[in-house]
């Protein structure tokens, strides 16, 4: 246990200061894309002046305009056809529906196991090992065999990838779960003993809001991973309504219009991206602590 | 004098087995368990058909019968993972002790890197073909390499960062210059979040390389190997390959577990003491 | 800046530090002179700026306004010197060396050579009674001990100052008894000089050559009170009637800059 610092906080915060501070950051944000844009189109224009093929070649192919691909998305992608974006934002929302329902189940799937495994040591260690090496098994093997799996039970497809991402989600949670609910300080559970409360009682009262914390840590985690778990479960899967089919297609014909591929990369991003700040929102909502006091 | 210090613990042989036992059997007795549901839980239980499991034993038999080829594919992919591995967690590093030096910086980009770690990975594995060439070994090193940075980034600048404002005061009451404070008090105490974040990077380095795969590849990869195999229909193969790959993702966790017990012998947590 | 009396070690003058921008005032106008060789306390109030205080004189602080000078330089200059050691209420030791290593740490900042700090930590090791457990780890000793590694750390070196920022605060009171009697035998010993914080009367009055009674934000110096209690002192002390009177006079003085709570916890007949 670590005593507080004898100083007070320099400069307590007022909300003034809290929302400049947050235009600032945007500002600075901002500020950061443009120079990262300036060096993307500044390592462009060097490499393909200088003609340099370390490490790789430059040229309208491998390193297309960052402006051409958002342009990109505002031309049809078929002849006559709806816009590019268009097309990607209905792909993007099938796919965020089976990330979405896959980090459910994996978070909750998680959750439990977590809590199973801290409460019985046993299982723990008989279990924990195969856990971890689950991870090692590399997904995108698995993911068709998988999808056509439980298609023999009549479950819909976008089900069976929501099942893919739930594998890829449910690893940190279950860590996490299991490290947060150890590090409920001893002398408040001693308290909880002193009430006479019981297993149940300690476990919501103190353990679960003491894991609150790493739980986040592992949500942010999980909430990329199951965007990507959803993509990987398209993927092999032919299933062409999602981001995952996009991208094989537009792999497919890349040489001939290699910003389709980079656009759809671009909307995955943001997909990706959107599940994230999801998470932190929630977080800054439910878990109230005391800033951390680090150097 | 009452010392009220908790000793080094001074194991017996017979201590030391039964803890061993203890930690142990459990995890054997379900590996046991495993095994035997593989081989007659469900192929003739479940019905579950040859083409999405096959039994253990003809699984091993393949894996037997193919072994050369197989441990071929795996060295070879292995070595991308691992080529990977390096290059990702070298510049991590370096940009940690940067970002970690020059705070402002650090503040600035850190919304940027978390923005792009949320880029799934799959998207890239295209590019990176295009970039390098279907067959060439470095377009899979990046993938790995881009799959283990972030981690490695994170959890090592926590570290870096994670300092007691009071040893910082101590340091500078010894007029300590930043490269003393860093060599003697932030690198050690990053250390045991940098060994956490390279178990992580390893096994995703591992997966980084395999998911390159299916995008193309040399037909000397392991992700090659098990598409190829199930577009024959020769499904042994295919999970002999997969086991193949996960093996390798485990001894390379494992040699990692290894060096965190050596290089944290002093740390509380690999000693034992608490709990 | 002149520093004061000659013999001054620290001299503190129209001393004043503001938190931020037209904040918290935490302290006003000090000014105080510790000659060599003394053992001044800092009491007062939570919030009255004693550890603020501390914390300028050791120059991990600046001042808003005022001078400090520590042996005739600026704090900045004592600092980089270092002129003094500094022991806080959390023991600051680093998990991964040994007792023995901790010790050495500002020996080895100070560039001794392998054999030089060998000897003085062996020194310091015997002086604080820890002899036996120069190779164990901070988190396999209890509080008291690994306070006691903390002080050996600061005294290492022989500093001229030392700054103790309630450095027992968080041990019971048998061990902050015992605490107390080997850091007036290390004291006397070394004979540096030591600035000391604390929130116990009886500790400050036991321990001290003139306790320093500080007002509650902003903190001012309210009153000093000289201990004239012979030395050595040892545990017959405690049971001296001028020791209590000396409790009486600080409590009294602490009373009257209003420091409402309660700083004792032994009723004294």
């Amino acid at each position: 246990m670590r005593p507080m610092s004898a100083i007070a906080l320099e400069h307590p915060r007022t909300r003034t200061t809290a929302v400049r501070g947050g235009i600032g950051r945007a500002l600075l944000f901002v500020l950061v894309l443009a120079a990262l844009w300036g060096l993307w189109e500044g390592y462009r224009w060097l490499w393909i002046r200088e003609g340099w093929t370390k490490p790789f070649v430059v040229n309208d192919i491998t390193m297309p305009h960052l402006y051409g691909i958002f342009h990109q998305l505002f031309v049809p992608a078929r002849v006559n056809g709806p816009q590019l974006i268009t097309l990607l934002c209905h792909s993007a929302l099938f796919t965020a529906k089976e990330a979405a329902v896959g980090f459910g189940i994996g978070a909750t799937v998680g959750f439990a196991l977590g809590v199973i495994l801290s409460h019985f040591g046993v299982l723990r260690r008989g279990l924990l090992p195969y856990v971890v090496a689950s991870q090692t098994i590399p997904i995108i093997a698995i993911a068709p065999i998988v999808v056509v799996g439980l298609g023999n039970y009549n479950i819909a497809a976008w089900l069976r990838v929501a099942v893919i991402a739930a594998y890829l989600t449910f690893f940190p949670v279950t860590v996490n779960t299991l490290r947060g609910l150890q590090s409920a300080d001893p002398r408040a559970i001693e308290l909880m003993h002193s009430y006479a409360a019981g297993g149940w009682a300690i476990l919501w009262k103190l353990r679960v809001p003491s894991a609150l914390p790493y739980l986040f840590s592992a949500f942010k985690v999980s909430a990329t991973a199951s965007v990507v778990g959803a993509i990987i479960g398209e993927a092999p899967s032919s299933i062409p309504d999602g981001l995952g089919g996009a991208i094989i297609n537009f792999n497919q014909y890349y040489t001939l219009e290699p910003k389709n591929l980079w656009a759809t990369n671009l909307v995955a991003a943001c997909l990706g991206i959107f599940f994230f700040l999801a998470v932190v929102v929630v977080e800054r909502l439910v878990v109230r602590r005391a800033p951390e006091h680090l150097a | 004098m009452t010392a009220i210090a908790q000793p080094i613990p001074r194991a017996t042989l017979a201590n030391r087995v039964g803890r061993r036992a203890r930690d142990w059997v459990p995890a054997v007795a379900v590996f046991a368990l495993g095994i035997v549901a593989w081989q007659w839980l469900f192929p003739d239980v479940f019905h579950i058909e040859r083409f999405l499991l096959p039994r253990f034993s003809a699984v091993m038999s393949t894996f037997w019968h193919k072994r050369s080829e197989l441990w071929g594919a795996g060295w070879f992919t292995f070595k991308e993972a691992l080529g990977g591995f390096a290059l990702g967690c070298s510049v991590a590093l370096v940009v940690a002790l940067v970002l970690s030096r020059w705070r402002r910086l650090g503040q600035a980009l850190m919304p940027v890197a978390i923005a792009a770690n949320a880029i799934p990975i799959i998207a890239f594995a295209p590019i990176t073909n295009a970039w390098f060439g279907l067959l060439s070994p470095w377009s899979k090193i990046v993938m790995a390499a881009v799959l283990c940075f972030f981690p490695v980034l994170v959890n090592t600048l926590r570290g870096l960062t994670s300092v007691p404002p009071e040893s910082i005061e101590l340091m500078r009451s010894y007029a300590a210059s930043e490269r003393a404070i860093y060599r003697r008090v932030r690198i050690p105490t990053s250390l045991p979040f940098l060994f956490s974040a390279l178990k992580i990077g390893c096994v995703l380095a591992m997966i980084g390389a395999v998911v390159g795969d299916y995008f193309g590849g040399s037909t000397k990869a392991l992700g090659v190997e098990v598409q190829s195999s199930v577009s024959l229909s020769q499904f042994e193969t295919a999970w002999s390959a997969i086991l193949v790959a996960s093996i390798l993702g485990i001894a390379f966790y494992a040699t990692i577990a290894v060096a965190e017990r050596l290089a944290l012998s002093w740390h509380p947590s690999t000693r034992g003491a608490t709990e | 800046m002149s520093a004061g009396t000659p013999d001054a070690v620290v001299s503190i003058q129209s001393l004043s530090k503001v938190f931020g921008k037209g904040g918290v005032t935490a302290l006003q106008d000090i000014g105080l002179e510790v000659e060599r060789g003394e053992f001044v306390s800092l009491i007062g109030p939570s919030g009255c700026g004693k550890s603020t205080l501390l914390r300028i004189v050791g120059d991990i602080i600046e001042p808003t306004s005022g001078t400090v000078s520590v042996n005739g330089k600026p704090a900045r200059r004592a600092r980089l010197d270092r002129d003094y050691g500094i022991v806080f209420q959390a023991p600051v030791l680093y998990d991964w060396r040994t007792v023995a290593k901790n010790i050495a740490l500002p020996l080895e900042m100070l560039g001794w050579d392998r054999g030089r700090r060998a000897d003085r930590v062996k020194e310091m090791v015997e002086l604080v009674d820890l002899s036996g457990f120069e190779g164990y780890h901070p988190w396999q000793l209890s509080g008291g001990m690994q306070q006691r590694v903390s002080i050996a750390r600061a005294f290492s070196f022989s500093p001229a100052l030392l700054l103790m920022d309630e450095p027992f605060g968080a041990l019971d009171e048998m061990t902050r008894e015992r605490l107390n009697l080997e850091l007036l035998r290390i004291w006397d010993e070394i004979g540096s000089t030591i600035i000391f914080v604390t929130h116990s009367i009886t500790e400050a009055v036991f321990l001290s050559t003139r306790v320093v009674v500080m007002s509650a934000r902003p903190g001012r110096i309210a009153g000093i009170v000289r201990v004239d209690l012979p030395q050595p002192r040892t545990a017959i002390t405690r049971e001296d009637p001028r020791f209590f009177e000396l409790v009486t006079e600080v409590r009294e003085q602490l009373h009257a800059v209003g420091a409402d709570e309660v700083l004792e916890e032994a009723t004294l007949q």
